[in-house]
């Protein structure tokens, strides 16, 4: 880049005519000038670029490195020295014959549906609140905060207080269901145990993130003008046919960005399962980020819990492009 | 310029989401300087703010004798070995912490720790002055330990003398089979609504490492082991799986254990069952504090049953050698401070001040005489550390045995909670836990 700098520089000097009447004039200045500030977002983006690279880049690459290492306790402060075993970390995560490659791909399938679960319903409910919010009604703004109170809330503690409430002999889950409403007849479901324990996960993290679907879609419908609505009322819409024709168009670059933001998030979920669960997940309800902490810290296999890590980096990166390519709008980067 | 760009913010995007869960735990030491050193200790209280109580007297005396503040960070059994391995993995961990002695050998492996020879030696008074079986659990045999013992512990069989009185149970059970029957009786529906809420035995079902030492002691009683002369794990070998089968049993078939236990997983909430009544026996190392806290008077002490009353051997295992060790980071800022407070807390006085308030035997041969300690309970805690425990198994790998085996029974348990366990399902789980073992060896 910084040789196309050079060129207009020398194109500026070579446009110089021979004889200059004001030999200290503005003539000499313009290359000078050009380089400058072709050099300048250079320099303005160094320290995002440099810290990009510290935090993001290279304990990513770290990450690969353990990958390919075999890195226990014993070795662990010194961690240079672990051995190279190559490939060996991800042959024993993808072998399907062994325990260990039936997990991990049973724990993918499980994350996959986990992801489109939450999300699903995230979305779902986050449009239904932003559609209910756009149109003008007393007491608007309450239910707007209201709405945001899962968001506001930090995540530690409202998964605290949701394990509190799934618990099965005293929680306010079972209280409600079973002594209030007579759902279950004697029976009091176990919800943080056995097969429930993923619906409870999926409620938990829909509770979490539905907010900020609800607010990048409410801010993406305020820039939907009103008359076309009102043209589309005007010409006998429907209320379905305005929501399908207008609101979703209009608000899909939003949807887009929004969607693979909020799959990504949940696909790496690790902080409601650690909390609900603890440290080991029911086996039921085991996503691929708490199966990859319970290798690295569970077993100290921090060379297969690399190899796990790089896996699910490729497949999401891959999965991320192949959507930014196919499924974003083309558009969507100059909005 | 497009497609790459969008290229490069998908990988950077992809990446900070892929590793922002590596971020989990860690980071919040607070640095030391150098008149104060940092101090984690485990919950030996009824709660962690009981814990740090009882053990600030001792560290306000330190402070006064040395000049030396102490910043106590106090942290409950279910994070402590997370927290730990959180502190070697990234090297900035405490000056002084407190680990399970079951842990010595798997964190000495990591060479975080400061050896216990030269100056740290020297500062605790020797090996000599400590209970011998309490200093084996310091590290692998024949290396230098990595950690001194603290406080001494040992399983026994607590339970409600009131309920055994309305059962018309006159002594504690001596063998399992005494002991299955002895719940069965005490297993009650008294509220008239066919369902029992009143149960024998209590457990915390979903604490890994107190399921675990079942897996030790039951394998242990029936013959078995968890692992071979090799090295090899043989968590699936038939004895084992009959040891955890029993325990299981005790919810899966005999029903004398309530399915919420499987929820549990602190070994307080255990306790709390029997002190309200809602279980009549169960197995605890120190529960004193707790009955003390709660003015509770109601309880009797006696061994863990054996499979015969006359068992030897392995076969008359009724506890691991448990306790709590004190390791100093090799890391620590303030080593020489942090030396003064581990010669401290195991020296004489506080020995006695600190077993008394945790109602646990203290390590040093001294205060172990002190009159403190000649009580019934403590005799009986005495009994099964020094007659009937072995220590569990002394291999660097032992951390992962607990995480395995013990998981795998909580798991079994939350099986048996919502449905049903079969024998099979018993040995498919302990098989799986036994290649995870062989895999990470």
């Amino acid at each position: 880049m910084s040789h196309s700098a050079l060129d207009s520089g020398k194109a500026a000097e070579g446009s110089k005519p021979p004889a200059n009447p004001e030999p200290d004039g503005p003539t000499q200045a313009p290359p000078i000038r050009k380089r400058r500030r072709s050099f300048l977002p250079y320099g303005l983006i160094a320290p995002a670029a440099i810290l990009e690279l510290l935090i993001h880049i290279g304990p990513m690459l770290l990450g690969v490195w353990i990958a390919f290492i075999s890195l226990t306790q014993l070795n662990l402060t010194n961690w240079l020295n672990a051995p190279f075993v190559g490939l060996q970390n991800f042959i024993n995560g993808l072998n399907p014959e062994s325990t260990i490659g039936q997990a991990f791909f049973s724990t993918v399938g499980r994350t996959l549906l986990y992801t489109i679960l939450v999300v699903g319903f995230s979305w779902v409910l986050g449009m239904a609140g932003a559609v209910f919010l756009s149109s003008n009604f007393k007491g608007r703004a309450l239910l707007r905060t209201f709405f945001l109170v899962p968001y506001a809330l930090p995540a530690y503690v409202g998964t605290i207080a949701w394990a509190f409430m799934f618990n099965q002999r005293d929680g306010a889950v079972n209280q409600i269901l079973v002594d209030t409403l007579h759902l279950f007849g004697d029976h009091r479901p176990f919800w943080l145990l056995g097969e429930n324990s993923f619906g409870a996960m999926v409620v938990v993290n829909v509770w979490q993130l539905w907010p900020f679907a609800f607010l990048m879609l409410m801010a993406a419908l305020q820039n939907v003008p009103n008359d076309v609505y009102e043209a589309a009322a005007i010409d006998g819409a429907t209320l379905w046919q305005q929501f399908r024709t207008i609101t979703l168009p209009m608000v899909r670059p939003a949807n887009g960005v929004l969607l693979m933001v909020m799959s990504l998030w949940t696909f790496n979920q690790f902080n409601i399962p650690f909390v609900l669960f603890g440290a080991t997940s029911p086996k039921e309800a085991t996503l691929i980020s708490p199966l990859i902490y319970q290798n690295s810290f569970g077993s100290w296999n921090f060379g297969l819990g690399g190899a796990m890590s790089v896996l699910l980096l490729i497949a999401l990166f891959i999965a991320s492009v192949f959507y930014i390519r196919m499924v974003l709008p083309k558009g969507a980067d100059n909005d | 310029m497009k497609n790459p760009l969008k290229v490069l913010s998908a990988f950077a995007a992809t990446a900070a989401l892929a590793l922002s869960m590596s971020g989990c735990g860690g980071g919040d030491t607070p640095q030391a300087s150098s008149d104060t050193i940092t101090y984690w200790a485990s919950d030996q209280g009824n709660s962690l703010d009981d814990t740090a109580a009882k053990l600030k007297p001792s560290l306000d005396r330190f402070t006064e004798k040395t000049g030396v503040k102490v910043k106590l960070e106090v942290i409950g059994w279910t994070d402590l070995y997370n927290r730990i391995l959180t502190a070697v993995t990234s090297g900035d961990g405490p000056d002084v912490l407190n680990i399970g002695n079951t842990w010595a050998v798997t964190l000495q492996e990591t060479g975080a720790f400061e050896p216990v020879e030269g100056e740290l030696l020297n500062a605790v008074g020797g090996k000599d002055r400590f209970l011998q079986t309490s200093w084996s659990t310091g590290g692998a045999e024949g290396k230098t330990p990595t950690s001194i013992p603290l406080y001494g512990l040992a399983y026994n069989l607590y339970y409600n003398t009131k309920m055994f009185k309305e059962a018309g149970i006159e002594k504690a059970p001596v063998t399992w089979e005494e002991f299955v029957a002895d719940a069965k009786k005490l297993t009650k529906d008294t509220d008239g609504d066919g369902k029992p809420d009143q149960w024998g035995f209590t457990a915390a079902g979903a604490s890994v490492s107190a399921n675990s030492h079942q897996a030790f002691v039951r394998g242990l009683q029936n013959g078995g082991t968890l692992f071979d002369k090799d090295g090899k794990p043989t968590f699936d070998s038939d004895p084992q799986v009959q040891g955890v089968k029993q325990f299981v049993d005790l919810m899966a078939v005999d029903k004398v254990m309530s399915p919420s236990d499987a929820e549990l997983s602190q070994g307080s909430q255990k306790v709390d069952n029997l002190i309200n009544g809602k279980a009549a026996m169960m197995f605890d190392q120190s529960p004193l504090k707790n009955f003390a806290a709660r003015d509770f008077k109601d309880w009797g002490v006696a061994a863990i049953p054996m499979m015969t009353a006359d068992a030897t051997g392995d076969r008359a295992t009724q506890s691991h050698v448990a306790g709590i060790n004190l390791s100093v980071f090799k890391n620590s800022k303030n080593k020489a401070n942090a030396i003064k407070l581990a010669a401290f807390l195991t020296s004489d006085e506080e020995q006695v001040a600190l077993n008394k308030a945790y109602s646990s035997l203290p390590v040093v041969s001294a205060a172990s005489k002190d009159a403190a300690f000649q009580t019934e309970e403590v005799k009986a805690k005495n009994e099964a550390l020094s007659n009937h425990s072995k220590p569990m198994p002394l291999i660097a790998k032992e951390g992962q045995m607990e995480t395995l085996t013990g998981t795998a029974i909580k798991n079994l348990f939350a099986k048996a909670a919502t449905g049903t366990v079969s024998e099979d399902d018993i040995k498919a789980a302990l098989k799986d836990a036994n290649n995870q073992m062989a895999a990470a060896q």
